[in-house]
């Protein structure tokens, strides 16, 4: 299941970066991994058990780290030499790329394995193909990340079939955390139509594998996340996380 | 029934087997050797060790929260990497040392039941809340500092499996030392402002880190008679090696010096330099906070519960979900088999 389609995911990596590296692409895929290290960090001191604490942690650890090398980068190439915190915590949030899914507010475990399986399985998709980027900084960041995102995927797929296949409640609230999430998935799509499919298809898998039924068509998605469009819950973020930063303009921490 | 109306039922509940432990445990403990969870071991030590660990566990989960505070909100990518990682360690010190009780017989469940309830405590320091970045700098430097100065002597404890939890524990925790000092450092040179909220988190945090080394030795507190008898007990079994005083004057002519490299000022009149003693002289501690703080009116003793609390019990789906996953997956496993 881990490796189906990585060949194909490799091809369309090279030519999708057949021209000059797009700062805007960079720039989306170091936002979900920044907005989401800013969720993951509110599970610290919450999560079901410490080694819980110590797992999310981790996974936004990395995420974090992710987002430090792709922002750094894309301050060089597109020309405006602003570094990591300028561009984490100086931007406004229509200038942030991510999508919609990684700027939800925390919901229950359930909802954060959804979100997990989902986000890291089309994550580590769009980073195989990176790793063919003709900038060496993004290649290598990817090559790294490669490795961390496949071991995200995996700890959202054990949790997901723990909790499709433990009890009563945990598969009930399991389910209904993949329908909450379902309008979130359209924007993963719609960004790489080449790993998408090679994604689905490993977590519709899970999802089997979990007995837990795949969620039916939202009536209603999620869009413009990649133009800088985003939900209400975004601006709270930011004023939480761009705040102290903001309040004392020029300063080093 | 439970059958303590009985008797002994066997030999091992017969004063010989008590007199044969206690020769046993003597002996070790006089040649300063480790007591390892086989060793047999008198209940009183045992207890000593189980409340002593848990509670030491305990203070590292609730102590993630004050700097759990900060991590959204961390001024810079790289302080809140460094923060998202010590907090994570702190995780894994509470963890190192649930498993050390584990070998004890007791069980992690069981323990973070009575800190829910109250029946155990955690550190006070943790009841004290971080209102600025500069407190997280305030409690790499001054509450990790002490933590350690309190927990050397531990990795030379005479209970093995607590002793080898300490040696890994205090090498992170020197880290964290030096990333709070580091902050510090920084806020210290920045600007006005940023040098205004160091000195304030130092003017906040320095008293309550000399109260964690405990009540003076000297037994002249309320509690003082039962502190100073616990205190010589736990000496003597090679828990504890060194009194509270001395560590606390340790730890503070360890900080004074730091403290004028950093440039702020210990908020403390009495603080001078004592030539015959060789040690700095400090004022006095205002010990009526601590046992405020300690029985519970302190400004965030609730708060902490209830956030530890609240954790716990959001989390009880997900861990029943678990168990009964194992288990089924267990059953499964025997069927093919
Ligand atoms: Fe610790
Ligand atoms: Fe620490």
């Amino acid at each position: 299941m881990t490796e189906a389609g990585s060949g194909a995911a490799t091809a369309a990596g090279a030519s999708r970066h057949a021209g000059r590296v797009d700062p805007l692409v960079v720039l989306g895929l170091a936002d979900d991994a920044l907005v989401y290290a800013q969720r993951l960090g509110e599970w610290l001191t919450r999560a079901p058990e410490i080694e819980e604490d110590m797992a999310l942690g981790n996974i936004g650890l990395d995420l974090l780290g992710q987002a430090r090398g792709l922002l750094t980068r894309v301050g060089e190439l597109d020309g405006t030499g602003r570094d990591e915190d300028a561009l984490a915590f100086w931007r406004d949030e229509r200038e942030f790329r991510n999508v919609q899914l990684v700027e939800r507010p925390r919901g229950d475990f359930a909802h954060e394995m959804a979100r997990l399986l989902w986000f890291s399985a089309h994550r580590l998709e769009r980073l195989r193909q990176e790793q063919q980027s003709p900038d060496e900084v993004v290649a290598g960041v990817a090559g790294k990340a490669v490795k961390e995102v496949a071991y995200h995927r995996d700890h959202a797929t054990q949790w997901v079939l723990r909790l499709g296949d433990g009890t009563e409640e945990s598969r009930a609230r399991m389910q209904q955390a993949l329908v909450d999430v379902a309008p979130y998935l359209p924007e993963l799509t719609e960004d790489d139509p080449v790993g998408a499919p090679v994604a689905r298809e490993y977590v519709e898998a899970v999802l089997a594998e979990a007995g837990l039924g795949a969620p039916p068509e939202p009536r209603w998605h999620a869009r413009g996340g990649r133009t800088g469009i985003h939900s209400e819950a975004m601006g709270f973020l930011l004023a939480e996380m761009q705040h102290l930063h903001r309040t004392h303009p020029g300063a080093s921490w | 029934m439970d059958g303590s109306q009985v008797g002994p039922l066997n030999a091992a509940e017969t004063e010989d087997y008590a007199q044969v432990v206690e020769e046993h445990f003597g002996g070790l403990i006089d040649a300063d050797q480790r007591i390892e969870p086989r060793d047999a071991m008198p209940a009183a030590y045992r207890d000593t060790l189980v409340r002593q660990m848990a509670q030491h566990a305990h203070s590292e989960i609730i102590g993630m929260q004050p700097e759990g505070n900060w991590i959204t909100r961390a001024p810079s990518l790289r302080r809140k990497a460094i923060l998202m990682a010590k907090v994570q360690d702190e995780a894994g010190h509470g963890l190192y040392l649930y498993s050390a009780a584990e070998t004890l017989g007791v069980d992690r469940s069981e323990l973070l039941a009575k800190l829910h309830a109250g029946k155990q405590k955690y550190s006070s320091i943790f009841n004290y809340p971080t209102l600025t970045w500069a407190d997280v700098g305030a409690i790499g430097w001054l509450v990790d500092g002490a933590a350690i100065m309190n927990q050397v002597p531990l990795c030379r404890c005479s209970y093995g499996p607590y002793a080898r939890a300490m040696v890994r524990i205090c090498k992170e925790e020197s880290f964290h030392q030096r990333q709070g000092f580091e902050i510090l450092w920084t806020l210290a040179r920045g600007t006005e402002a940023q040098r205004e909220m160091a000195q304030d988190a130092v003017d906040r945090w320095w008293w309550p880190s000399l109260m964690m080394f405990g009540p003076p030795d000297t037994g002249e507190n309320v509690n003082g008679a039962a502190t100073q008898s616990h205190t010589k007990q736990s000496m003597a079994w090679g828990i504890k090696r060194f009194a509270n005083d001395d560590l606390r004057q340790k730890f503070v002519d360890m900080t004074v010096p730091q403290a004028e490299k950093l440039g702020l000022t210990l908020p403390d009149p009495d603080l001078r330099w004592s030539e015959e003693r060789g040690h700095w002289d400090f004022g006095e501690i205002d010990w009526e906070e601590f046992w405020r703080v300690l029985g519970g009116d302190g400004p965030c003793n609730a708060q902490r519960l209830a956030h530890r609390r609240q954790a716990h019990e959001e989390g009880a789906w997900v861990r029943e979900a678990a168990a009964a996953y194992a288990a089924k997956h267990a059953a499964r496993g025997q069927g093919a088999a």
